[in-house]
């Protein structure tokens, strides 16, 4: 059997706020229907990856290609039409809206599918992410673990083929841990390509099939997960990160 | 096909009897000059260009989170564009829509530019851009400068008749903006215009398109405004740069707005009779009414932000007419079927 397509890629990838680099040189590929986590010390770049993936950042330099084709000069509205769909690690309800009305929108403008069906599309999302009994209450009511929920249903709402999610797992319990991992598991199955950034690592280890590690900025170490976590400069990074937190 | 799980509700019956209610409401008013008096017919059509001017600015501020210092551009231009298309010939009812239309044509150059822009920078640039309208105007040798001029042209017509007419002409474009901005805020791009107002970068992500909805919805509100604009011209007749470009109109449509209830439908309409009922007794005050009513709209902004129609919302258990879309999960059984 011939390996599978690269559904996405990164090349080079640089971002620069001012004279600080959040992102050097950083490359990786996802292949079609994989799950690929990302770890790193807080403050790595991995959300700044996600941004420059999604068309939230312009690269300082570097590209991304989307299904062999580049996606610069995309807006973030485009990348989300032509497949990408992302959580915020800080989640971003429109406060406005009912839950329901946030996933109703995702899915009328982010899914390409005709209205008629965006509703049953958004319904659909919700309720893969547990938000059903919640619906119909203004988004502003939801708590924190909610509102990453109503990222998760937004996004999914969106019919990607690609999935970023960005510490979707972060405060839950184990209980709901388990219940995510299922779920996430699921979306895999269902032929989803999925770039997962998560701290909770045992939760990251039942889904993913490849994982990279990011520290300051760079691509440290890639490959199979658990030699990359045995990786010494992994393990230097992540000490080098705790101290800089304790 | 599977028949879906879920089911949705966007009619309730409460709605559907509103929607009648109105239908009727608007018929009688339809066939009302016929028997009022005059002055009653005139205050009426004010009526209306508040009402039409607090509906769409609404839709600009409250529901699209454009918050427009500036609307006074359009409804100024659409005036002065009246008297220069009857200069140049033109029927005055067909020039009053027709600069209408004009003007909100011009609002899409403007919105290349003032869009751009976001929250404060956006709102001082609708008041830069209505005073640069405002002096351009001037320049025409059609307005004398300060001096204005007046839509004589209606004189020819009997002043029952062009009262008349223009009470029509008020009506409809009200009712018709009532209906449209219903129809937009349920649409897919009123949900846009919400979900861009809450958070646009979140907007952004799930695929909503930015910058075309902002446009639509700062056109559409732009050719409201020229059409109450229009309307005012004709029933004031007289056209002063001053007055109809004059900051006022937008301190009364915060007013109105505000104090009705922001991103609310009934609340602008409230509020535009609220300030119809004021501006009856106490606009002869002058400056000092126009502190009184920013005063007033300022604190109800801080204070009570969903205005008054949010309590009687509370009190009552519900909107007039249903705005969104509920989730209702359908009985398991079907599921199989
Ligand atoms: N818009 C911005 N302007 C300036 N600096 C930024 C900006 N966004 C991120 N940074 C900086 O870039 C670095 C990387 O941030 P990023 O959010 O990508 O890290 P992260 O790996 O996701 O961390 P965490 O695990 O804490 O979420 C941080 O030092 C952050 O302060
Ligand atoms: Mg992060």
């Amino acid at each position: 059997m011939g390996h599978m397509g690269i559904i996405l890629s990164g090349h080079g990838l640089n971002k620069r706020f001012g004279a600080f680099q959040a992102v050097r040189d950083a490359s990786f590929t996802l292949a079609e229907g994989e799950a690929l986590g990302i770890v790193g010390p807080n403050g790595a770049g991995k959300t700044t990856l996600f941004s420059l993936i999604a068309g939230s950042l312009t690269p300082t330099s570097g590209t991304i290609v989307l299904e062999g084709k580049s996606v610069a000069g995309a807006d973030a509205a485009s990348r989300c039409l032509a497949g990408i769909g992302r959580t915020h690690q800080v989640p971003r309800p429109f406060l406005g809206m009912t839950v329901f009305e946030n996933t109703l929108v995702a899915a009328q403008h982010g899914s390409g599918l005709p209205e008629g069906e965006a509703e049953d599309l958004a319904a659909e999302a919700l309720s893969r992410s547990g938000l059903l009994a919640s619906a119909n209450r203004p988004a502003g009511v939801l708590g924190l673990l909610d509102r990453k929920r109503l990222e998760l249903a937004r996004a999914l709402a969106t019919r990607p083929r690609v999935l970023l999610l960005d510490e979707i797992g972060g405060g839950l319990t184990e209980a709901e841990l388990v219940t995510l991992v299922a779920l996430i598991s699921d979306l895999k199955a269902s032929g989803l390509s999925i770039i997962w950034i998560e701290h909770i690592l045992h939760a990251l280890l039942k889904v993913i099939d490849r994982l990279v590690c990011m520290s300051a900025g760079e691509v440290i170490a890639e490959g199979d997960p658990q030699t990359v976590m045995r990786d010494p400069t992994v393990m230097a990074a992540y000490l080098g990160g705790m101290k800089e937190h304790a | 096909m599977s028949i879906s799980r879920f089911q949705y509700e966007r009619w309730t019956p409460a709605g559907l009897s509103t929607v009648w209610t109105s239908c009727v409401i608007l018929a009688a008013l339809a066939v009302a000059p016929l028997v009022l008096p005059a002055t009653a017919v005139e205050k009426l059509t004010t009526l209306w260009i508040y009402i039409l001017l607090a509906v769409v600015w609404n839709l600009l501020a409250g529901f699209a989170g454009l918050v427009s210092v500036g609307q006074q551009a359009f409804f100024g231009l659409s005036a002065y564009l009246t008297l220069r298309l009857v200069e140049w010939g033109l029927n005055p009812w067909l020039a009053l829509v027709g600069a209408a239309f004009i003007a909100g044509a011009i609002a899409i150059p403007i919105s290349l530019y003032a869009l751009k822009l976001k929250a404060g920078e956006f709102a001082i640039a609708t008041w830069v851009i209505a005073e640069v309208v405002r002096i351009c105007v001037m320049f025409d040798p059609l307005v004398q400068g300060d001096t204005g001029n007046s839509l004589i042209a209606l004189n020819a017509y009997a002043p029952d008749f062009r009262r008349d007419v223009t009470y029509w002409l008020g009506l409809v474009a009200m009712a018709g903006f009532l209906v449209l901005t219903f129809r937009v805020l349920r649409s897919k791009i009123g949900s846009a215009a919400q979900a861009v107002r809450d958070d646009e970068e979140a907007a952004l992500s799930v695929g909503v398109s930015v910058m075309q909805t902002k446009r639509i919805i700062f056109v559409l509100a732009a050719f409201g405004t020229a059409l109450a604009g229009s309307i005012w011209l004709a029933s004031a007749i007289t056209f002063l740069p001053r007055t109809n470009f004059g900051v006022q109109w937008t301190v009364f449509m915060l007013f109105m707005v505000l104090v009705g209830g922001l991103r609310t439908f009934e609340g602008p309409i409230l509020g535009a009779l609220i300030f119809f009922v004021l501006q009856e007794s106490f606009s002869s005050y002058g400056v000092w009414y126009l502190f009184g009513l920013g005063f007033i709209a300022i604190v109800f902004a801080l204070a009570l932000p969903d205005g008054l129609w949010g309590l009687i919302r509370q009190k009552r258990g519900g909107d007039l007419l249903p705005m969104g879309t509920l989730l209702k999960q359908a009985p398991i059984e079907n599921e199989a079927s």
